[in-house]
C-alpha cells in the first residue's frame, strides 16, 4: 500500500511539450510511472516521447482515462491549467509551478472544493511512491521502498529526509511535497490522515517551516488522531521576522508563524523534533522506539 | 512589494476613498508651494519610508506654520529614519508627504488580507484605531472584528453594515463606511494586494471618514500583471544586496552574521542557516539559488555574498536532485576562480555522482573544503571563522 499514487495511477502532463514538461516526463517514464499522454494547446494529434498530445484536458481524459495530472506551465497560466484538469474529472492534480498569484489560488481552491478534486502544491516537488509512481521533479534514485511516510513543505528538505531514511534502510511508502505557498492543496492534516490509515506506513516524517499555523494545527491533530510515531523538523529558526524566506508562504508576520512555536506544539503532541535536518533519520528511529514502548 | 504611503493614497483616491489633501515632495524648498496650495490650520509632515513606527521615531510631525513645515521637511529629507521595525539600519527618507490636518473625533482600524487558514480575503476592523493592532489582538481580542469574504460574492453590504454598527458608526457614516469598504475590496482584488491597512481610519468632528494613514503590499507573484505598480517599487528602501540579487533572479535576504550561505531550495537554505547557528556560528544571509544551479548562477551568487564585507567564509550546500553533482562542482570551481575567492569555501554536495563531484573539488587546488555531510559542513564553516569577530 501507499497513499494517493501507485503503479496503476495514469498520469497526464500539462505543459507536456515544454522544456520542463519534456525533461521531467522523460524522467518519470524512465522511473516506471504510467504516463499516458499530455496536453499542449495547439499541438493535439502529435506524438511526444511516444505518447499522444492533446489540445484539451477533456480530450485527453476521454481518450486515456487518466486519473492524475502534473502541471509544468508558467505561473500566469497555471491556475487555468488546474481548473481545466479539475473540470475534466482528474482526481489528483500535482502543480509544480512556482509563482501563482495568491488571489488566483483562492478562486481555484473554491472550485476544487466544489468538484471534489485533490491538489498537491503549487510550488512543490510533487509526489512519489517508490518503485511505482514518480510525479514531479524529485530525484528518483535516492528513494527506497519502505515504511516511512514523508510530508513536507520544502522540496530539498524532503530529499534530505528521503536520503537519510534510505541510508538507514527504513525506506518510504509515499513522499508528498505539499509546497511552499500560503494557499495550497493538500495540507499536513490530510496527509497525516492518509498515512495513519495506510497499513504499510509505520512511521511519519513531517517537515515544516516558518509561516502560517499549519504545523500547530497538525500538532493538535497528531495529539488526538495519530497513533503512529512522528518525527519532525521545522526550518527557519534563525529567520528574521517580516521577510519572505524564498517560499511565498515562509514569512513570520505579526508575531505568528515562528519556528519555536511550531516546534513546541509538535513536541507537546509527542513528535520527536530534530534540531537539524541532518537528524531526521535518527529522530524517526527514536520516534519508532518510543512509540513501541508506549504500545 | 511594499508601496509608500503616498503611493497607496493615490491608489485610494482612484477608488474614491477619501484621504486628507496632501502632496509629496522630495526637495524641502517645494514645501511653501504645498502649504500655500493646501490651506489648513496646521500641516503634518510625514517621512516616506517602508516601515511602521514612524511617529515614535520622529518621522511624522505636526507643524503650525509654512516656515516650520519647511524646517521639518529639510530635517527629514535625506535623513535615515530608524524605527523599531527597520532597526538597526533604518531606511532613507527621499520624500516627505505634506498633508492638511483634520479635526479628529475618533480613530478606527481597518485592514484586508488573505487568511491562509480560511483561504479567503478577510476584513479586520477595530474601534481601537491608531494603535498597534497586534497588541490589541493580544490584550483585548474582543475589540477585533472580522468579516470573511466569499470569493464568489465578494464583500457584500450586510457585512459592511455588521462592521459599521459594531464600530458604533451612525447616520450617514454607515453608508460612507460601506462605500469605502466596497471600494477597498475592489482595490484589493484588482491590484493583487497581499495586505491593505488603514490605521487609523478617522471620523472627523463633522462626521466624515478619512483614511489618515495607509499601508499596502502587493503579492510579488502577481507583479507580472501589475506592471504599473511594479514600476513604483522604491529600491532605496530595500537592502542594496537584496536588490542586486532580485535583479539576478536570486532569492537573497541579508542577515548580520559572517558565514555566507549558498543553498538550493528555500527550505534547505533556512535549514542551513539554522545549522550554522546550532553549531555556534552566525549566518550572513539566506540565499536560494533555485533548482538549476549552473556555473553562471553560482558565480552571481558568490559575487552577491562577497558584497557583504562581514562575510569571512562561505558555506555551499547543494542537494543535487536531478542535477548531477559533477556539473555543480564544475560550476563552483569556475565561479571560485572567476571571482578570485580569498576566503574559505566549504562545500557540501549530495545527489547523483556525488563522489566525482567531491573529487573534483578536492583536486581543484583552490581554497575549497569538501564536507562529508550536512553537520560536517556547518562545523567546518563555523571552525573556519573561529576567533574572528561577528
Amino acid at each position: 500500500m501507499s497513499i494517493l499514487v501507485n503503479k496503476n495511477t495514469k498520469v497526464l502532463c500539462q505543459g507536456f511539450t515544454g522544456k520542463q514538461g519534456t525533461f521531467h516526463s522523460e524522467q518519470a517514464l524512465a522511473y516506471g510511472t504510467k504516463m499516458v499522454g499530455g496536453v499542449t494547446p495547439g499541438k493535439g494529434g502529435q506524438l511526444h516521447l511516444g505518447l499522444p498530445v492533446f489540445n484539451t484536458m477533456r480530450d485527453a481524459v476521454r481518450d486515456t482515462q487518466a486519473n492524475a495530472s502534473v502541471i509544468y506551465v508558467p505561473p500566469a497560466f497555471a491556475a487555468d491549467s488546474i481548473l481545466e484538469a479539475s473540470d475534466a474529472g482528474i482526481e489528483l492534480i500535482i502543480c509544480i509551478t512556482e509563482g501563482i498569484p495568491v488571489l488566483d489560488m483562492l478562486n481555484v481552491k473554491a472550485a476544487l472544493k466544489a468538484n471534489g478534486t485533490k491538489l498537491i502544491g503549487p510550488n512543490c516537488p510533487g509526489i512519489i511512491t517508490p518503485d511505482e509512481c514518480k510525479i514531479g521533479i524529485m530525484p528518483g534514485s535516492i528513494h527506497l521502498r519502505g515504511k516511512v511516510g514523508v510530508v513536507s513543505r520544502s522540496g530539498t528538505l524532503t530529499y534530505e529526509a528521503v536520503h537519510q531514511t534510505t541510508a538507514l534502510g527504513l525506506g518510504q511508502t509515499t513522499c508528498v511535497g505539499i509546497g511552499g505557498d500560503p494557499i495550497k492543496g493538500l495540507n499536513f492534516i490530510e496527509c497525516l490522515t492518509m498515512f495513519e490509515a495506510d497499513p504499510e506506513t509505520e512511521a511519519i516524517i513531517m517537515v515544516g517551516e516558518i509561516g502560517g499555523s499549519d504545523e500547530e494545527a497538525a500538532a493538535e491533530f497528531i495529539k488526538s488522531h495519530v497513533t503512529k510515531p512522528v518525527a519532525a523538523y521545522i526550518a527557519g529558526q534563525t529567520a528574521p521576522a517580516g521577510k519572505r524566506m524564498g517560499h511565498a508562504g515562509a514569512i513570520i508576520s505579526g508575531g505568528s508563524g515562528k519556528a519555536v512555536d511550531k516546534i513546541r506544539a509538535l513536541e507537546r503532541a509527542g513528535a520527536v523534533v530534530a534540531s537539524s535536518p541532518a537528524g531526521l533519520g535518527e529522530a524517526v528511529l527514536e520516534a519508532i522506539k518510543a512509540n513501541k514502548k508506549v504500545a | 512589494m511594499n508601496l509608500h504611503e503616498y503611493q497607496a493614497k493615490t491608489l485610494l483616491q482612484k477608488y474614491n476613498i477619501p484621504v486628507p489633501r496632501g502632496q509629496v515632495i522630495s526637495v524641502a524648498k517645494q514645501t511653501s508651494a504645498v502649504t500655500s496650495e493646501i490651506d489648513s490650520q496646521a500641516w503634518v509632515v510625514k517621512a516616506q519610508v517602508h516601515a511602521g513606527g514612524r511617529g515614535k521615531a520622529g518621522g511624522v510631525k505636526v507643524v503650525k506654520s509654512p516656515k516650520e513645515a519647511q524646517t521639518v521637511a529639510s530635517e527629514l529629507l535625506g535623513k535615515t529614519l530608524v524605527t523599531y521595525q527597520n532597526a538597526p539600519d533604518g531606511q532613507p527618507v527621499n520624500q516627505v508627504l505634506i498633508e492638511e490636518t483634520l479635526p479628529i473625533a475618533r480613530e478606527l482600524y481597518l485592514s484586508m488580507l488573505v487568511d491562509r487558514t480560511l483561504e479567503r480575503v478577510v476584513v479586520v476592523a477595530s474601534v481601537a484605531g491608531g494603535m498597534d493592532i497586534e497588541e490589541i489582538a493580544h490584550t483585548s481580542p474582543e475589540k477585533i472584528l472580522q468579516e470573511v469574504c466569499d470569493p464568489l460574492n465578494g464583500l457584500v453590504d450586510f457585512q459592511a453594515r455588521n462592521l459599521a454598527f459594531k464600530l458604533a458608526l451612525s447616520g450617514e457614516q454607515i453608508g460612507a463606511f460601506s462605500k469605502i469598504l466596497k471600494g477597498l475590496y475592489r482595490l484589493f482584488k484588482e491590484n493583487d494586494l497581499a495586505l491593505l491597512e488603514i490605521n487609523p481610519l478617522v471620523v472627523t468632528t463633522d462626521c466624515k471618514l478619512f483614511a489618515l494613514d495607509c499601508k499596502m503590499s502587493i503579492d510579488d507573484n502577481a507583479l507580472y500583471r501589475q506592471k504599473a505598480l511594479a514600476e513604483q517599487r522604491d529600491w532605496s528602501q530595500e537592502d542594496s544586496k537584496e536588490a542586486i540579487a532580485h535583479h539576478a533572479g536570486l532569492n537573497y535576504i541579508a542577515l548580520n552574521g559572517n558565514i555566507g550561505c549558498m543553498v538550493n531550495g528555500a527550505g534547505l537554505a533556512m535549514a542551513t542557516m539554522d545549522l550554522i547557528k546550532l553549531h555556534g556560528g552566525a549566518p550572513a544571509n539566506f540565499l536560494d539559488v533555485g533548482g538549476g544551479a549552473t556555473a553562471e548562477t553560482v558565480t552571481k551568487a558568490f559575487k552577491i555574498i562577497l558584497e557583504d564585507h562581514n562575510v569571512k567564509a562561505i558555506l555551499v550546500n547543494i542537494f543535487g536532485g536531478i542535477m548531477r553533482c559533477d556539473i555543480i562542482a564544475e560550476g563552483i570551481i569556475t565561479a571560485v576562480k572567476e571571482v578570485g575567492m580569498t576566503i574559505p569555501v566549504v562545500v557540501r554536495l549530495e545527489g547523483t555522482n556525488v563522489e566525482l563531484g567531491k573529487q573534483m573539488l578536492r583536486e581543484s587546488g583552490l581554497n575549497i573544503i569538501s564536507a562529508e555531510n550536512l553537520t560536517d559542513a556547518a562545523k567546518q564553516a563555523v571552525n573556519s571563522v573561529k576567533g574572528q569577530a561577528v
